[in-house]
């Protein structure tokens, strides 16, 4: 597309004196002033008192979340602590001796799971790396603490946060199938 | 093929002796004519029939395979490393068939009752021939690649998340590289046992397994221990140990390193962290004389495990359990953290390093000669020796180490425990017998000739000097890593650090001269020693010396006959050998 | 209070003086406070906002209906305002050069606060003039003084050495300087019709006479918009121009020697208001009712006059207020064309036109 010149309108006198543009500026003004201190047509959300509608799909703070039968779905892969770009992300993982995993089948649980709110870009990049689909990002944007320590959530408050999220119970569904096999039925820990 | 006659007309090396000419053929992969030795050696060392695999990784081709392990015998059952190939087409009169521009015609490799079909060749175990044509990068090779991951997937249970193998797992890498993204296996996998406990350090995932039997071929043929096997038929195939929970010789966490896949997992490193987070460090086993090669896991100044490094002048890939195992002292809560002087009142009391420096060259400068003695350790390293034999000659001092024996196997634990007693030897701080001067410190101390002891790395309280004697001393200089009896008597503790804490080099029984690098920062206010003894031997000699490990090693080199020639950047990553 | 009676003249002068300083000083102080919430909550309004409404004392829940409204109408922000300000840290930069940078924000507010010194800001309270000083150049004095005021934020500019407050300077100065000649010409006529200079019998000839904002209407609006101009409001408020300047001038400064810029900013508006006020709005006169159009003859009037002054300057704030929302910031060449080339004549032929009618009609 080739540019196409536009000539500017020239003014005429009246304009040029600023005066219908000051006019028009006034009833503009005016006119909001008034819709504001007489129908009080205020755009201003009250904050604390007054909430936004969060949207789908908004990127809050990640938690963990829990299977339809109240087990931990995160089997401490630590993918999402690799791929954390701000490493928010800290997992201890459960070691050989550790605790099992609260479900059957799994093996396998963090000892400890810490986000760092304060690090946290909110990126969404844990949520999309997880293969267990055990963290997601809520809709939690405001996010206080009295002290750096605080914004340290841990396993048991990112758990508590994050709610329920049933899906596909991968580690059950491999378990009844492998109970229901003729030979080799895996015991269940 | 003839072998090329050697050309008159190059001038031969005059010093070298001519070494025995290698038998070569010509073969082609991908393309590329390679040389390659008509045999070599298989896995204990003998000549064998060059195969495809070795010749691919001559030509710089990497063929994937899993059961194919060049320190292993051959067993051919993974299929994995399939390949097309062609061969030179023989006319009836046993002459190769030209092409019309006088090339050889090669005809690739077909099913006989197939012809249109094309029929690989395991390279593992198919000896190559003159005139063979490898294609590893064919469209029929990777179609058999394919087809081959996708049946030793079919019973796997793609619990990559619980996987302690996730990130170092061939049958992942394969995967990415020769895989398919969906499965078309719709039946129901077969179910193997899980976390099966194969012994006291190895944990068995037997759904996870490929039965490449790696680890079978590795027990019996090496550790010498026929402790696994396969049982059961087809589908159901498992490894098995001979006698399950008690997998327990002690070079059983190798089959670990060699599974390909996270069928075997160590039981001390499982769930402990991913690989992925370690930092590798190239360093040494310290558990004994043999110097075994190891790479450092670690990660933010705490140490995962130790896992073997090839090195086939000292321990080829393998290390045994005990010393794979002997790492958790490093990260001790009990480590030594304070520089420690006794003050007036006769208590310990925390000092500076610059004050505790000048105190021992005081001590030192003061003492009269020959009333100092020095006790030192083979857990030394070689440039730690070395500027403690300068303080040695400096004071007049009588020397020693203390030896260390065990029990020896015949792979590779050495009755020498000290993995630096060659060291102590070859920088002259004890004689071939340590102990020799041991009994004349103690009776020197006992007769009040002796009123100085340095003791570095080792507790004297158990080899004759005990804390009756130490306290008739007027100083005793103690650094060590751990707390002791002797570090306990001592008038100025210097707390040191593991050979994980700093750089340096061993000397192993067989004269092996290998260096070591850091992994993780020492505790507290501890310090490589070579640091602090740089700083001792200024103040006390006043030479200067070289504030870097590389120079302080050069300047031993010079100074030190046995390792004269030698340089820090020059010794390798596998080592030297040194005349001992 | 009768002791006063006994001093001599020159004592009674000192006292009373020092007494209106101090009201007039917390007055003013109080006045830039307010207007500051006034513009915020104007503005707000403008915006369809609701501004500061959540500064409440502790006391405040003891209040019942009252209490609320106050705390919605942001009664209590400007304490809070200026607590802040004191208690925050006040930063200076390494690179600044420390004299002119602390001195700047002194120059800035002194000059402000001194206008309002012949201002005369009711009739009399008694027998004393509410005016502190009734000076006979009081137009001149004033003039003199505000051209002062650029050199805080010229010594600003320089001080801060740095390029934004650099660059707010240098327009400050050209824009100050320009609008002063336009200012300075058009109340010229005013002079000539009154035939003086000192502001009490400005007011005196408009009570007598009409407002001079119906005898100069074009005057009016060359100071008006002057005004606008010296007090670095929208449209001209190119010295702190935010989205192109960062702050302006003040970019570098923090905390009490910030507030003290704002201060003058408010101080300057303040008194612009009160010179048009005394000019062209008849000062603390009300037409059409004797009792009010001349000097109070009891203590009640002295304090309507005062309260008819102060209602006419805040007319003139929610002027300035309000345009700030109505038209956008000049191109800096029509800053420059507008002084030089449309006000500066025209201020001229007013005062040759004004002069004429002069010496034509009333010999």
């Amino acid at each position: 597309m080739s540019t196409k010149v536009v000539d500017r309108a020239p003014l005429t006198f009246y304009e040029r004196t600023y005066l219908p543009a000051i006019l028009g500026g006034l009833k503009v003004t005016a006119k909001h002033f008034a819709d504001t201190v007489f129908k009080g047509n205020s755009v201003t959300m009250q904050y604390p008192e007054e909430r936004w509608v969060v949207p789908e799909g908004y990127r809050g703070a990640p938690y963990l979340v829990k299977d339809q039968d109240g087990a931990t779905k995160c089997v401490s892969c630590q993918l999402c602590e690799f791929v954390c770009p701000p490493k928010a992300i800290r997992i201890t993982p459960p070691g050989a001796d550790g605790l099992t995993a609260d479900r059957k089948n799994a093996e396998k649980m963090p000892k400890e799971f810490e986000i760092n709110m304060l690090r946290c870009i909110f990126c969404g990049m844990c949520q999309e790396v997880c293969p267990e689909e055990a963290i997601f990002l809520q809709k939690d944007y405001s996010i206080t603490g009295e002290n750096r320590e605080s914004m340290i959530f841990n396993k048991e408050k990112l758990l508590k946060l994050g709610g329920t999220h049933a899906g596909i119970q991968k580690w059950k569904n491999k378990l009844e199938e492998a109970q229901a096999q003729e030979t080799f039925p895996v015991d269940a820990q | 093929m003839s072998a090329p006659a050697a050309p008159s007309s190059t001038p031969a090396p005059v010093t070298a002796p001519a070494a025995p000419p290698v038998e070569t053929m010509t073969v082609m992969v991908n393309g590329k004519t390679v040389q390659v030795p008509k045999t070599m050696p298989d896995w204990q060392g003998k000549p064998a029939p060059t195969t495809m695999l070795q010749a691919a990784k001559i030509a710089g081709v990497d063929i994937p395979h899993y059961c194919y392990h060049d320190k292993l015998p051959i067993a051919g059952n993974c299929r994995m490393c399939l390949v097309e190939f062609g061969t030179p087409m023989m006319g009836p009169d046993r002459k190769p068939v030209l092409n019309e521009d006088g090339t050889p015609k090669i005809s690739r490799s077909v099913l006989p009752y197939e012809p249109g079909t094309p029929r690989g060749a395991i390279a593992c175990a198919t000896p190559i021939s003159p005139g063979m044509e490898i294609y590893a990068n064919s469209k029929a090779t990777h179609q058999m690649r394919e087809s081959v991951l996708e049946s030793l997937l079919i019973n796997h249970p793609l619990d990559c998340t619980i996987c302690d193998q996730a990130g170092e797992c061939k049958l992942q890498e394969y995967s990415v590289q020769h895989g398919q993204a969906g499965s078309q296996f719709v039946e129901t996998k077969v179910h193997k046992p899980k976390a099966v406990d194969l012994g006291p350090r190895i944990v068995l995932d037997d759904e996870r397994c490929i039965l490449c039997t790696r680890c079978i071929r590795f027990t019996r043929d090496i550790a010498g221990d026929d402790a696994l096997g396969i049982v059961n038929r087809g589908s159901y195939n498992t490894i098995s140990a001979f006698n399950p929970g008690h997998f327990d010789n002690n070079y059983t966490l190798n089959t670990v390193d060699l599974c390909p896949v996270g069928a075997l997992t160590s039981k001390d490193f499982r769930f402990k962290m991913r690989v992925w987070f370690l930092k590798e460090t190239k360093s040494l086993c310290t558990s004994c004389g043999t110097g075994c090669n190891i790479t450092m896991g670690s990660r933010e100044g705490v140490i995962h495990r130790y896992e073997p490094r090839e090195n086939d002048a000292v321990n080829g890939p393998w290390m045994c359990d005990s010393g794979r195992l002997n790492y958790r002292w490093v990260g001790h809560a009990d480590r030594l953290k304070q520089v420690l002087r006794t003050s007036a009142d006769g208590t310990l009391q925390p000092i500076s390093w610059n004050a505790a420096i000048e105190s021992a060259a005081l001590i030192l400068t003061q003492a009269p000669q020959g009333s100092v003695a020095f006790v030192v350790s083979g857990r030394q390293t070689n440039e730690e020796l070395f500027l403690l034999k300068k303080l040695a000659t400096h004071t007049g001092a009588m020397t020693d180490a203390v030896a260390r024996d065990g029990e020896p196997d015949r792979l590779l634990v050495s009755e020498d425990r000290n993995p630096n007693s060659n060291g102590v030897r070859l920088t002259g701080m004890a004689f071939t017998e340590f102990g020799f001067n041991l009994t004349k410190i103690a009776d020197g101390i006992a007769q009040g000739r002796i009123k100085t002891l340095v003791v570095f790395g080792e507790d004297v309280t158990r080899v004759g000097i005990g804390p009756e004697l130490l306290a008739k001393l007027d100083a005793l200089i103690v650094s060590d890593i751990l707390p002791n009896a002797t570090t306990a008597a001592a008038t100025l503790l210097l707390p040191g650090a593991a050979h994980a804490e700093k750089r340096g080099t061993f000397v192993n029984v067989k004269g092996r001269l290998q260096k070591f690098h850091k992994a993780v920062e020492a505790p507290g206010e501890a310090r490589p020693e070579w640091e602090f003894l740089l700083e001792l031997v200024h103040s006390l000699t006043g030479h200067n010396g070289y504030r870097t490990i590389e120079g302080l090693f050069n300047q031993m080199a010079a100074e030190v006959p046995a390792f004269a020639g030698l340089e820090w950047a020059k010794v390798g990553d596998t080592g030297v050998t040194v005349q001992i | 209070m009768e002791a006063i009676n006994y001093l001599n003249p020159t004592a009674q002068m000192i006292i009373f003086s020092a007494l209106k300083i101090g009201v007039v000083f917390g007055v003013v102080m109080t006045a830039v406070a307010y207007a500051v919430l006034v513009e915020r909550k104007v503005s707000a309004w403008i915006q369809n906002r609701v501004g500061p409404n959540r500064t409440a004392p502790f006391f405040i829940n003891y209040l019942p209906v009252i209490g609320p409204l106050l705390v919605r109408l942001g009664i209590f922000q400007p304490a809070a305002d200026g607590l802040k300000f004191l208690l925050k840290e006040d930063f200076t930069p390494s690179y600044v050069r420390k004299v002119y940078f602390w001195l700047a924000p002194a120059i800035t507010v002194i000059p402000a606060l001194l206008t309002v010194a012949v201002i005369p800001f009711g009739s009399n309270l008694g027998s004393e003039k509410m005016v502190i000083a009734d000076l006979n150049v009081g137009i001149l004095y004033t003039f003199g003084i505000v051209s002062l005021g650029v050199y805080g934020i010229v010594l600003a500019g320089y001080g801060s050495n740095s390029k934004y407050p650099f660059l707010g300077s240098i327009r400050s100065t050209a824009q100050m300087i320009s609008y002063e000649i336009a200012m300075g010409m058009s109340v010229i006529p005013i002079f000539i019709l009154t035939e003086s200079l000192n502001l009490s019998d400005i007011i005196r000839y408009q009570a007598e006479n009409g407002w001079m904002i119906f005898k100069q209407p074009l005057a009016f609006v060359i100071f008006l918009i002057a005004s606008f101009a010296e007090t670095n409001r929208l449209p001209f408020d190119l010295p702190e121009s935010e989205s192109e300047l960062v702050g302006g001038y003040h970019t570098e400064y923090s905390s009490m020697k910030f507030a003290l810029f704002f201060l003058g900013e408010y101080a300057n508006m303040i008194a612009s208001a009160a010179m048009m006020v005394t000019l062209f709005l008849g000062g603390w006169t009300l037409p059409f009712i004797d009792a009010l159009n001349l000097p109070a003859s009891s203590l009640l009037l002295g304090l309507i006059h005062i309260g008819v002054f102060f209602a006419k300057m805040a007319f003139f704030m929610i002027v300035f207020i309000w345009v700030r929302w109505m038209l956008p910031r000049f191109r800096y060449d029509q800053l420059m064309d507008l002084g030089w080339r449309r006000f500066i004549p025209l201020a001229l032929a007013n005062i040759v036109v004004t002069a004429l009618v002069v010496a034509l009609f009333n010999n």
